[in-house]
């Protein structure tokens, strides 16, 4: 009935509903990596698509250069890029702390140009090719389910939930969450606060480049592929709530699944519903749906 | 500085003085505008840059007197970074010629800024047959391909193998709007019939929502109205999501052997589509292949950077037949009157219209077993001669034809 209503026969919505998920899955997984910099070190990356891209490179490079296949990379992989993070942090984020956000956001954006044009230099703009590990799939009544499709929804929510886990359930995360609102009185009982600052932050990135390597047989691989992606996920961390762990993991998928239904409805708008949404909850909850206000 | 614009002396070396008086500051300085950053880069780019300071060095320029200069500058795909470009380069630079330009929305814009100034726009990437039909004008030469030749050639030669029912996946501005149309006009004249078509964001990452609509359609053809990067994520998603498998084929109306080497040869074996010239058909395409891949980190040629070399020769040749490069439209007319040749594209001539006639060909993408050696993708399957590539000059609406 319903489904005679808006012309769309229920296969068919059914089958765009799990592409958004899928697509959501990238969301989440990579706006989870921004929570997790932005809650606790509040630098806002934006070397997080160009991180996302390395990683799906990291996996082409391993694969072309050292034969080591998918299922070697997807671990491999996260901790080149994370180590390139560190490095990073090291390196120049660190002497930024003491500033405004905004500093931390022009030096991280003027680093992703950079790495981008260092890639497009280096490999082109067409992108690489990059074999499915899992051809194939299973026809559902509704669509044909790849089987690489299926694991990267698996694959992104066992990520997703054990980093918030991670976070806001163990005693690491609470070390971390603590050292966040008061770094002197963490350092005070004996836990190098420095230190953990630049592993969070390798992780973050890790996260991205893990991404990445999800991303690689799904789509090209690349230098824009991250650009391309990196302006749809600070909208999506934005309508979570900056910060928010929680909030970035369930509007990097609820947007997913919008976005497909747009696809559907109306394809010539599915690049913009997303910064309509945003631009709604920004009037309604500034704070964003999952945010604090400050 | 809105622009990046490097200016790069090609051939700076002159004769006597007043062997250049006649031309617009003693300069022919051509601009080459396309997309040097986006997923047009590699099909245009920095290597359109270099295929017109190499014709440029092909022809003698400096020999014959004439100081030649090339400049470039980045469209990112956008009619308002074009448009300005443009204008700053007409009105200030002094650049008589704009060349390359694929997008097409830019180079529609582009056209009009041409000869609103009287000056000449030789354009290689773009792919709108709009550009020599209802927008043409007399400052304005279509070099290398256009959507309704891609049309003829590709789907032609699909209908005719019984590919009857199709579905468009068509990239949402002018030039998959004109691809869509030259094709569907070429299947229903083939006894065709158009299902459907879904337009998506140019620049797009993911298809498997378009692709699901294209298969539930049960079109037997899907069409890629799309270019570049956007191409190459239909086919690599086609391929995951069993479209190929159950049944449905696809049809790449606009590809590039960047394209192709993107994809790798075992996803991209089989496709057939439409193409203006291939590196590897002559000794003479090889040679400049092997000159370009050396400088340009071991790519190779796409037809564009081919057209865009073929128009800077016949360009420098008309203007030295005029020993002037000041009024656009003479210019454009002096290439209409003489033939044009050179090592690439050979003999052809250009139409009332601003059509360039040349060969189109046929192609289809080799098997992995098939491919010997790097970049060796393409089988040529069939030579479509001039007179049946191009749309009929009477049917393209344009004011100038004859």
């Amino acid at each position: 009935m319903l489904f005679e209503l808006i012309g769309i026969p229920p296969q068919a919505l059914f089958g765009q509903l799990l592409l958004g998920l899928i697509n959501g899955a990238f969301y989440a997984m990579l706006s989870l990596g921004l929570a997790v910099i932005f809650g606790l070190l509040n630098v806002i990356n934006f070397t997080h698509g160009a991180q996302y891209m390395m990683g799906a490179f990291a996996a082409w490079m391993l694969l072309e250069w050292a034969g080591v296949p998918y299922w070697g990379a997807l671990v491999l992989a996260p901790i080149i890029v994370g180590a390139t993070g560190i490095v990073m942090e090291r390196l120049f984020l660190r002497r930024l702390y003491h500033l405004d956000h905004l500093y931390g956001l022009l030096l991280t954006f003027g680093l992703a140009l950079i790495i981008e044009g260092v890639f497009r230099k280096q490999f082109g703009s067409s992108g690489l090719p990059y074999a499915n590990p899992l051809p194939g799939g299973t026809r559902l009544d509704f669509m044909f389910l790849p089987w690489y499709r299926a694991w990267i929804v698996v694959a992104s929510l066992v990520i997703c939930l054990g980093t918030w886990f991670l976070i806001e359930r163990t005693k690491l995360g609470s070390y971390l969450r603590a050292a966040v609102e008061r770094p002197d009185l963490v350092q005070a009982f004996g836990i190098n606060v420095p230190r953990m600052i630049t592993l969070t932050y390798g992780f973050g990135v890790g996260l991205a480049g893990l991404a990445g390597v999800l991303a690689a047989p799904a789509y090209n691989v690349s230098p824009l592929m991250g650009s391309n992606l990196i302006i749809i996920v600070f909208a999506v961390v934005v309508i979570g709530g900056m910060g928010s762990i929680l909030g970035a993991i369930v509007t990097g998928f609820g947007l997913g699944v919008i976005e497909g239904l747009t696809k559907v409805f109306y394809p010539e708008a599915s690049n913009t519903v997303i910064f309509i949404i945003m631009a709604i909850v920004l009037m309604v909850k500034p704070a964003g749906l999952f945010g604090t206000p400050k | 500085m809105r622009f990046k614009s490097l200016a790069i002396s090609a051939a700076a070396v002159l004769a006597a003085g007043s062997a250049h008086a006649q031309y617009t500051n003693g300069t022919i300085k051509i601009g080459v505008m396309n997309d040097q950053s986006g997923l047009y880069a590699d099909v245009t780019g920095p290597g359109s840059t270099w295929a017109a300071k190499k014709a440029v060095e092909d022809y003698g320029a400096a020999a014959k007197g004439l100081k030649v200069e090339v400049v470039f500058a980045d469209h990112q795909n956008k009619p308002d970074v074009g448009s300005n470009v443009a204008r700053q380069w007409y009105d200030t630079d002094g650049v008589d010629v704009i060349v390359d330009v694929p997008t097409s929305s830019v180079a529609l814009a582009i056209n009009q800024i041409a000869k609103e100034k009287n000056k000449v726009f030789l354009g290689s990437g773009p792919a709108s047959s709009d550009l020599t039909g209802k927008a043409c004008t007399p400052n304005f030469v279509h070099w290398t391909y256009d959507t309704w030749a891609l049309a003829n050639g590709t789907g032609k030669a699909i209908v005719q193998t019984g590919g009857k029912d199709w579905f468009f996946l068509t990239a949402d501005y002018a030039f998959g709007h004109a691809l869509e149309k030259d094709t569907g006009d070429v299947v229903k004249a083939g006894g065709g019939k158009v299902l459907g078509a879904v337009r998506h964001p140019l620049s797009t990452n993911d298809f498997s929502s378009f692709l699901l609509q294209a298969q539930s359609s049960k079109a037997q053809i899907i069409g890629l109205a799309n270019a570049g990067g956007d191409t190459i994520n239909s086919i690599k998603q086609a391929a995951e999501f069993g479209i190929v498998e159950g049944g449905q084929k696809l049809a790449g109306m606009l590809m590039f052997i960047s394209d192709v080497h993107s994809l790798g040869l075992k996803t991209a074996q089989g496709l057939n589509f439409t193409t203006a010239w291939y590196w590897d058909m002559n000794d003479a395409n090889r040679a400049f292949a092997k000159e370009f891949a050396a400088a340009n980190g071991g790519k190779m040629p796409t037809m564009v950077h081919a057209g865009v070399y073929s128009s800077v020769i016949h360009y420098l040749k008309a203007v030295e037949a005029l020993k002037s490069d000041a009024d656009g439209a003479k210019v454009v007319a002096k290439m209409k009157e003489l033939p044009t040749e050179d090592k690439l594209f050979g003999k052809g001539t250009i139409r009332k219209d601003g059509r360039k006639l040349h060969d189109m060909y046929l192609v289809e993408v080799k098997k992995p077993s098939e491919s010997k050696y790097p970049w060796d993708y393409l089988h040529v399957k069939k030579t479509i001669p001039a007179a049946e590539a191009w749309r009929p000059e009477k049917d393209g609406g344009c004011s100038l034809a004859s």
